[in-house]
């Protein structure tokens, strides 16, 4: 989440779904939300009943748009020209909330001399090293102040510099979209941004696949930044995620580039030893100056008595990454036969995850393959049923690969806690045992790593060292010895070494070896000795912050950075929006809330000279995990594709980028190789039109969890795509019939659907059709039909690694495919 | 199925006879109830527990109660006390009672030969000793201790590792946990995608 | 039903302006009643793919894609504007069914509710063509007829019935008809207020709907009946023939024993 991290601090969404009812006007985009967060669109729906606008912005007619008051079309890959139209809008027109923007933002550094824009060098930053494909950062930096906000290479001048072009008519002529349209939305939000009124913006994988996906988010924090929106009831950013615990994934992440708590995984080249790793990332200021305490801690945590001071707590033999080892990066060498081996739990990629034939390559390359779900879904079952083997290209007696299957078992089968999309962590009981040999994630992994240790128990090898230090001693319960979940959680809370009493928060942790958490972020949900993420406070028996509802990272609080929603003095802007303020009697911070502040902290404060932590943030710094307190504006540091979010088109489109020399994003990642064909960046003959996928209420991703099931299956049982009546025409498509489309990846089938939904847009005098595609189908299941990610080639965004399959081009034609086609 | 068969046990309360001896001849009203109807009731009422859980779908969090009896799953339904959900779900987590009791769920380890044709059963213990016998075989095969440089590594590309966002925070610390301390580095999630 | 019984009378409102078309009714509904598919096909009709409601669909949504514009919304596409209803058996205050069916298995319950009693029901079908609305329907496995009970043996515990109790937004609501009339007035005068002029309740008065009085489960519509697939004037057909209705009554005694002869099988739906 490096999109609203950098920009405010930490990698969640900014506040929480039932905040959304003080919003006054709640932009959508990116985000089919009453389609894919039905429950979580009430609190739309509440909003809008007390008189709120809700504006939806996307290139479809969705559920969410007829709920709303406004729907605005747009093509697909265009939100940061929209957005820093948005951003254009404000700032010629002064209306950002200057009070704010001038108190907790960055709008009045100055940058250094050698800065160059975009404006400047045509689509580049300063520092682009063209040979070897990435910027060097030093001229993004800071060099002074001025209050004024008046010097030229101050934030703000350099942001309104930035964005001078992306005025209304070119966001019109790139979007293609209504210029009133798009102003109307403009007017809305700053209309609904003030001391009295705060505007919310709710996004989801609309903006993160992308090949820039993570600056549009920052575009997105730009504009809520400057209309003073962040930490105030009804504003905000609401991240929606898409499944039960994706908070929870990247928080106690099972990413290759991080360790619990957002700590960087070690790298070869910066982290040789503890002492350089905690000079590459503990900062001296603000939250992350505790960064060494939080990870001696972790490292107590996992290799217990081992870990020592004197061996840096085993800090040397953590493995180091070296590159990119992401998702696609691991399939491609998968496809190589770079990797033998293959776990996947609850996760169907071949359906999922772009390009469906490189990933079935890849599996058919491995040695072994470990598959853990609920039913027998497509990835277990690539050998028999994957089109290759159906068409005859491929038979499974010239497969090597060897497959396990573990049933898995469900959430009603055992204990343990997600994250949702508001950083919250509910707990779930096991209900029923689970069936037959079906086990939780938790059994297997303890039970394998129990194998493990037993296995290299007699090792001399040091390579051998962490697993045998590996701490791995959880109580057994019931027949079946399953972990209990509990005492799991009591670990990532965190504990006193000695005592073994669990820590009260993160603030208790240190850096000698005396205590022990798991994820620090997550410290204090086990406060006591009693487990917080369990607690079920009836929501009609407490304020609507809910606070005794389940438990929120960080420190349970609900809306983040909440010192923002009172003004610089501790006073609430307005009464209309008052949330946590300064309270001059009891010389601390109150409100609704649990202060996203050191509690005591008065609003007059000044740091001195020299000060360290949290002692270094003045009074009025509300973005307390910021070295300097500020909101980000302009991002010097922490992104690889620049300091500012600029518009460049996808990996594949059908338009020039009308507003660079640098049309695509010059940082994305592409990976060049024959299995793996890219169409022309813009304006491909042979694929002429903008496809987007997406997801529908019907079905959840890849099936794995609805394709089975009659009584969601029976309410989407076939792959359809969605085209205009324009395109029908044009390729002489017919409604409920089948057509095929067709990318340089493959070829997929699909019935027909015609509506106006799915406009035909005008770019510039040109005519750019669309087509819509659900992506939840695959070979296997009780309703069975084409993967639309079967079309997408492995393009990724830069910072996050994550894929671009929200805009894309194809051809489509009438009839079925022919068995051959697919390559 | 709610239904208890198709008479309700009794010819005597077979409605035409109930109908005639209390001279209700349109019958409309609560005398042509059979008994089927007058016992009914929800099914849930017998529970002999009812545990709170999460939906495991999307990410809004909704609460969900489970009904249970004789430890079958009798129910799912939202959970009215939920400040989010307040009761109400999707159509994904209203189907949850079938996502979880439905016949597509498998109870047995399937294993599949290298070059085989069919899916074989496994006994769950032998299928894990056999897991754990091709880490260690594919980690020392694979194992990279420093760079061609020199610098140190300690890790293995040949073993990776992708995850589903419906695991808890509890099972995804035990995989960060353990493969970190095996040298695997290429640990990836849905969060990815 | 008697009229010393103190039951309030039991309904569904249902704001179709607030539908996001999500159709949690209807997996509830199956869920709760343990009802089988209806099958897996793609219709093309929108984003409806089970069409109607049914002897095992006893809620569906429909979806009405319209070239006008919806008052109160600027679609960014042009005239355009997606419809979302629940529809649902209206437990009319003159029931079809009831008055059809010769055999005594469709009943008023104490929440002046329609009930089909699946233990009587001989599956001869006359409630099927009777009713005005299309909603009750014989299940092809098992010959008898269903529809919704208005999640009958949830009341009888006093809980409401699954659909109003899952719906995300309050499209459904459930409770006393004088409560749920007030409501439905309140709205109505709101979305009048915010110049939804086209809004309007259907079936919640007699004067509505002659033909078959009050409707249990009444709407709030912003078009025509027909565009949601509902009849602009439902009329229970023995309405013109009232006197037959005792020589039915009286068919019925007979059908019994047919009906006794008749073996049914239950279907487990879960699967």
């Amino acid at each position: 989440m490096p999109g609203l991290g950098i920009s405010f601090g930490r990698g969640g969404a900014t506040t929480f779904q039932q905040d959304l009812q003080h919003s006054d006007c709640i932009l959508i985009q990116g985000s089919n939300m009453a389609e894919c967060h039905p429950v979580g669109f009430r609190w739309v729906m509440e909003a809008r009943r007390r008189g709120a606008v809700v504006i939806h912005v996307d290139p479809r007619f969705t559920r969410t748009s007829a709920l709303a008051d406004l729907h605005v079309p747009l093509r697909p890959g265009t939100d940061i020209a929209f957005l820093g139209g948005l951003i254009h809008f404000i700032l010629e027109n002064g209306r950002y909330f200057e009070e704010y923007v001038r108190s907790y933002t960055n709008a009045a550094r100055v940058l250094r001399e050698d800065y160059r824009d975009t404006e400047d060098l045509d689509g580049l930053f300063s520092g682009w090293d063209a040979e070897a494909r990435e910027y060097d950062t030093d001229s993004w930096q800071f060099e002074g102040r001025d209050e004024t906000l008046q010097h030229p290479r101050c934030v703000l001048q350099v942001l309104r510099r930035h964005y001078a072009r992306y005025t209304p008519d070119m966001v019109a002529r790139i979007c293609g979209l209504d210029r009133e349209l798009f102003l109307r939305v403009a007017r809305t939000l700053c209309d609904n941004s003030s001391r009295e009124r705060t505007s919310a913006i709710v996004y989801s994988v609309g903006w993160t696949q992308h090949t820039v996906g993570v600056q549009y988010i920052r575009a997105a924090a730009i504009v809520q930044l400057l209309l003073g929106n962040i930490g105030r009831p009804g504003g905000g950013i609401m991240a929606l995620r898409g499944h039960a615990s994706i908070q929870g994934s990247t928080d106690i992440p099972t990413l290759f580039n991080l360790l619990p708590g957002y700590l960087p995984m070690p790298d070869v080249d910066l982290t040789k030893d503890l002492k350089a790793y905690l000079r590459t990332y503990a900062s001296p200021a603000a939250g992350w100056s505790q960064l060494p305490k939080y990870l001696v801690s972790l490292l107590k945590a996992w290799f217990g008595e081992r870990a020592t001071v004197e061996n840096d707590f085993l800090f040397d033999r953590l493995p180091r990454i070296s590159e990119d080892h992401s998702h696609l990066a691991t399939v491609a060498s998968m496809a190589d036969g770079g990797v033998r081996g293959y776990f996947v739990m609850g996760q169907n990629p071949v359906v999922g995850s772009v390009h469906g034939a490189l990933q079935r390559e890849g599996l058919r390359k491995l040695d072994w393959l470990v598959v853990r779900d609920l039913a027998l879904i497509e990835t277990a079952d690539f050998w028999r049923k994957a089109p290759e083997v159906q068409a005859g290209e491929v038979r499974p007696q010239d497969i090597r690969t060897e497959v396990f299957f573990f049933p898995a078992a469900a959430h009603t089968e055992k204990d343990g806690s997600f994250t949702n999309t508001q950083r919250l962590l509910q707990w779930h009981h096991t209900a029923v045992p689970a069936p037959g040999d079906a086990r939780s994630e938790l059994h297997f992994l303890f039970h394998l790593g129990r194998r493990l240790k037993a296995l290299y128990a007699e090792s001399r090898d040091r390579r051998d060292v962490l697993i045998q230090a590996l701490t791995w001693e959880y109580p057994l319960e019931g027949e079946h010895e399953e972990t209990n979940a509990e005492a799991v959680l009591r670990e990532v809370n965190g504990y006193d070494v000695k005592s073994g009493a669990p820590v009260s928060g993160f603030e208790a942790l240190q850096d000698d070896g005396s205590t022990a958490c798991g994820c620090w972020i997550y410290s204090g949900c086990y406060a006591d000795g009693v487990n917080q993420v369990a607690r079920r406070r009836p929501g009609r028996e407490q304020s609507w912050v809910a606070s005794g509802w389940g438990w929120a990272w960080p420190k349970n609080r609900r809306l983040l950075y909440n010192r923002a929603s009172a003004d610089p003095e501790g006073r609430p802007w307005s009464e209309r929006k008052k949330y946590v303020w300064w309270d001059t009697q009891k010389r601390q911070w109150v409100g609704e809330d649990e202060p996203d502040f050191n509690v005591t902290t008065p609003p007059d404060y000044r740091p001195k000279e020299g000060a360290t932590g949290l002692e270094a943030l003045s009074g009025t710094a509300p973005f307390i995990m910021q070295p300097d307190g500020e909101g980000c504006l302009f991002a010097p540091s922490g992104l690889l594709d620049g300091p500012l979010p600029a518009h460049y088109e996808p990996e594949e489109s059908v338009m020039q980028n009308p507003l660079y020399g640098q049309g695509r994003n010059p940082r994305r990642l592409e990976w060049e190789r024959r299995d793996n064909p890219y169409h022309r960046a813009w304006g491909d003959p042979r694929f002429p039109f903008v496809v987007t996928t997406y997801r529908l209420t019907e079905h959840h991703t890849a099936g794995g969890m609805s394709r089975w099931l009659s009584w969601l299956s029976e309410l989407m049982p076939e792959m359809f795509c969605e085209v205009s009546p324009e395109l029908a025409e044009l390729r002489g498509l017919t409604h409920g019939d089948w057509a095929t489309i067709r990318t340089a990846r493959g070829a997929i089938e699909a019935r027909v659907m015609v509506t106006t939904r799915v406009p035909t847009l005008q770019l510039n005098g040109t005519t750019c059709h669309q087509i819509g595609l659900p992506y939840h189908w695959g070979y296997s299941g009780r309703v069975r039909g084409s993967s639309a990610n079967d079309l997408l080639p492995l393009v990724a965004d830069p910072n996050v690694f994550i894929q671009e399959s929200k805009a894309f081009t194809a051809d489509i034609v009438r009839g079925r495919r022919v068995p051959k086609e697919n390559p | 199925m709610a239904t208890s068969g198709p008479f309700g046990g009794k010819l005597a309360s077979w409605p035409v006879l109930r109908q005639l001896r209390s001279g209700d001849v349109t019958g409309l009203g609560a005398t042509a109830a059979s008994a089927r109807t007058r016992g009914l009731a929800a099914r849930i009422r017998t529970a002999d527990a009812v545990v709170k859980s999460v939906c495991p779908y999307c990410a809004v969090g909704c609460g969900q109660l489970v009904y249970v009896k004789d430890g079958k799953l009798l129910d799912i339904e939202g959970d009215p006390d939920s400040p989010i959900s307040g009761g109400t779900l999707c159509p994904k987590g209203a189907a949850t009672f079938q996502l979880v009791t439905g016949t597509h769920r498998l109870d047995r380890v399937l294993y599949r030969r290298p070059y085989g044709t069919e899916w074989e059963v496994l006994p769950l213990e032998q299928a894990m000793d056999m897991v754990a016998k091709r880490v260690k075989r594919t980690r020392e095969e694979t194992w990279e201790e420093t760079s061609e440089d020199g610098e140190a590594l300690h890790r293995t590309l040949g073993i990776a590792h992708l995850g589903g966002a419906t695991l808890d925070n509890e099972e995804n610390y035990l995989i960060k946990k353990l493969f970190t301390a095996l040298g695997v580095v290429q640990v990836e999630n849905q969060a990815r995608i | 039903m008697p009229a010393t019984d103190p039951t309030p009378r039991k309904g569904f409102f249902t704001d179709t302006t607030v539908c996001i078309g999500c159709k949690a009714c209807e997996v509830a509904c199956k869920q709760w009643n343990q009802l089988p598919d209806d099958g897996f096909v793609f219709t093309g009709m929108s984003y409806d793919n089970t069409c109607h409601v049914g002897a095992s669909t006893w809620r569906h949504v429909a979806f009405v894609e319209r070239p006008i514009r919806l008052q109160g919304q600027t679609a960014g596409i042009g005239d355009f504007s997606w419809l979302f209803m629940s529809d649902v058996c209206k437990h009319c205050e003159r029931a079809a069914c009831l008055e059809a069916c010769p055999t005594g298995a469709i009943i008023r319950t104490e929440f002046d509710s329609v009930y089909v009693q699946p233990d009587v029901c001989n599956g001869c079908g006359y409630c099927v063509a009777a009713c005005p609305f299309g909603v009750i329907d014989r299940r092809k496995d098992d010959g008898r007829a269903w529809k919704c009970t208005l999640c009958y043996d949830r009341l009888k515990g006093d809980m409401q019935p699954a659909c109003a109790k899952v719906c995300p937004t309050a499209s459904i609501t459930f409770g006393d008809q004088d409560e749920l009339r007030s409501k439905a007035e309140q709205r109505l005068a709101e979305l009048h207020g915010k110049g939804v002029t086209d809004a309007y309740l259907y079936g919640m008065d007699a004067e509505n709907t002659p033909g078959t009085g009050r409707l249990n489960a009444f709407f709030l519509l912003v078009d025509r009946p027909e565009v949601y697939n509902l009849p602009p004037d439902p009329v229970v057909p023995t309405k013109k023939a009232h006197a037959a209705w005792q020589a039915l009554a009286v068919a019925g005694l007979g059908m019994a024993a047919v009906a006794l002869t008749a073996a049914f099988s239950v279907r487990e739906a879960s699967r």
